[in-house]
């Protein structure tokens, strides 16, 4: 789909008024130049009034956006000499996520991210970028590859969940995500993690410990999706708006929490109206990461990075 | 301080001796006086109940050397979180229904003669769900266990991550995680002990990085609850599918032990890894002022 959102409406349809003069334009028998102008400013207007108040459930839809970019774009747009690597080396390999080597700027890094399918068969060898245990062991076996290297990982977090399936469980998902957790902790390697869409929960979290993570401005980071919040909370699905406010998935108010630490601006309206513009951010954040860590002494990072998650939480004690 | 002499009574919670319930499992009439005496273990079909943190702590620490550490620690509200009920609302009511603070109780103790950090959550408070609270005492806890030098033992009862406390609770997956990795790094021995239920980020977390994990009968153990698999595969879900007996077929636990019977299989597991008999001088806690590290939020 195109044709955005509901909530982009006015947009859109200035965007085909215009487009429509243009096309009479370019006919030549009609001088509209003075009504394209006011339509323009009036679509401009639009759009800062409209991206720049986005609620945290329409931003949770631009992220979910089908067009919006992944984490193959991205390496396609950032980075030269991409070679995928596959499998766990145990069971199988799992597409949703994906990874390899790559060159960013000179240096090589591993990559690792979820990656979702643009159509309905790719999304059914992707699954919808929901991870089986061997795409967390696929990635866990990547990042002891970096770590032998001493190669930075870039991991793009973007799935709604790790998959609740049956063989998920009997091969062991929750162990393959704690694993993870515990294996990232510890990896003597920078790690920078992006959050470019959907950062589902455990799922999303299994390949998200990082020295920086960063995350793009219409992205959302929760620990649960805000329509499965609604259903046990407000016993009531179409109440996810009101949970994805509540639940404070928003790159702003995770910054604040100390969840995320670094917001990617996106072009306006979203990642999906401009791959190349959100490639570019995306590249300078990470650029920026990666220098500022590559400044830490080998052996600080490890302990930094304990420090940074054993900070994080709120309670009380009298 | 002593931890039965002060701080937690076994509370008979809403259940009085001689009141009939039915067994959720087997549908048999028991009375709640029979259960209780038996661990919470129907007499009939051995079905498990959540068994409260304080009576699992008197069943494992039998000598009553149990000295629990960071005790004052209570949850905030770090997002203002209100559902249908504020979520200060909803921890009153927890620490009314569960007779404790917090959904973990974590101390140093004897069990069977032999040192250990051990942490058991109660699945009476919120679904002994993980929020900070939980994550920062197991946290401090698996510390405690690195500076004592003694094993670390966590018996888990937990639906997963809180969601009133949204990603700061998922992150206590990544901090406990983390603190395990140095406990690896220090060669120090880990046993988790899931009991029913351990599901979502519990297991996501610490419940599956034991150097030997325990499960109790029946249990129902697993990453994501039956009903969202069942809603999203739109099958009916296999017998006995993440029981704990499922889980030992798959290789993702190594032993299933009864309720009565895990003191024992426990004190024979830290004596074979060579686990330092209990000294309390060595051991025991000391008396810490209250911090207030953390609490900025
Ligand atoms: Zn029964």
């Amino acid at each position: 789909m195109n044709g955005g959102f509901d909530f982009e409406k006015p947009i859109v349809e200035l965007e085909g008024e215009i487009g429509r003069l243009r096309a009479l334009a370019g006919e030549g028998t009609v001088d509209v130049a003075a009504e394209i102008e006011s339509l323009q400013k009036k679509l401009d207007a639009a759009r800062r009034d409209i991206y720049g108040n986005l609620t945290p459930w329409q931003r949770v839809q631009i992220a979910r956006h089908p067009q919006r970019p992944y984490t193959l774009d991205y390496v396609r747009l950032m980075t030269e000499g991409f070679i995928e690597l596959a499998g766990d080396r145990f069971f199988a390999n799992d597409q949703a996520i994906v990874g390899g080597v790559a060159r960013l700027e000179g240096r090589t890094v591993v990559v690792v991210g979820q990656q979702k399918g643009r159509d309905t068969k790719e999304n059914l060898l992707r699954n919808f970028g929901s991870a089986h245990p061997e795409g967390y062991r696929k990635a866990y076996r990547l990042m002891r590859l970096a770590e032998k290297f001493r190669l930075p990982v870039v991991s793009f977090i973007d799935t709604p969940g790790a998959y609740p399936g049956i063989g998920a469980e009997e091969r062991g998902q929750a162990e393959a995500i704690a694993c993870n957790l515990r294996a990232m902790a510890a990896l003597e390697t920078p790690i920078v993690a992006v959050i470019i869409g959907e950062g589902g929960s455990g799922g999303a979290l299994g390949i998200g410990v990082g020295d920086e993570v960063l995350m793009l401005e219409n992205a959302y980071y929760s620990v649960i999706s805000p329509e499965g919040c609604a259903a046990i909370l407000w016993k009531d699905q179409s109440k996810a708006a009101e949970a994805a406010s509540t639940l404070r998935i928003s790159p702003r108010e995770l910054l604040e929490l100390d969840v995320i630490d670094l917001i990617v601006p996106e072009p306006l309206g979203g990642a999906h109206r401009n791959y190349e513009l959100a490639a570019r951010e995306v590249k300078a954040a990470l650029l920026g990461a990666l220098d500022r860590l590559g400044r830490v002494p080998p052996g600080d990072l490890v302990r930094r990075r304990y420090e940074k998650y054993r900070r994080i939480g709120s309670f009380t004690e009298e | 301080m002593r931890f039965f002499a002060r701080r937690i009574k076994v509370k008979k919670r809403d259940i009085p001796a001689g009141v009939w319930t039915k067994c959720r499992r087997c549908k048999e009439m028991v009375t709640s006086q029979e259960v209780e005496e038996n661990l919470m273990t129907c007499p009939k079909c051995g079905y498990l109940s959540p068994l409260p943190a304080p009576a699992r702590i008197r069943s494992l620490f039998a000598d009553g050397e149990f000295h629990e550490i960071d005790a004052r620690m209570r949850p905030a509200d770090p997002l203002k979180f209100v559902d249908s009920l504020p979520y200060p609302k909803r921890q009153q009511s927890a620490e009314k229904r569960s007779g404790l603070p917090e959904a973990v109780v974590t101390g140093i103790g004897s069990l069977g003669g032999f040192a250990v950090a051990c942490a058991v959550m109660d699945f009476e408070y919120m679904g002994g769900s993980m929020g900070s609270v939980v994550g920062e005492k197991i946290t401090r806890l698996i510390e405690a266990a690195i500076e004592k030098r003694i094993p670390l033992l966590i018996i888990s009862s937990s639906g997963g991550a809180r969601m009133q406390e949204g990603a700061l609770s998922l992150l206590q997956l990544a901090k406990t995680s983390a603190a395990l990795a140095r406990l690896d790094a220090e060669g120090i021995l880990f046993v988790s002990v899931m009991t029913n239920p351990t599901t979502g980020g519990t297991t996501a977390s610490f419940a599956s990085l034991g150097d030997v994990i325990v499960a109790e009968p029946g249990a129902l153990i697993g990453f994501a609850g039956p009903r969202v698999i069942k809603q999203t595969i739109q099958q009916d879900l296999p017998d006995g599918f993440q029981t704990a007996e499922f889980l030992l077929a798959h290789g993702m636990v190594d032993m299933i032990v009864p309720r009565r019977e895990l003191g024992g299989r426990l004190a024979a597991i830290l004596s074979l890894f060579g686990a330092p008999r209990f000294r309390s001088a060595a051991h025991a806690p000391r008396q810490r002022r209250p911090r207030r590290e953390g609490a900025e939020a």
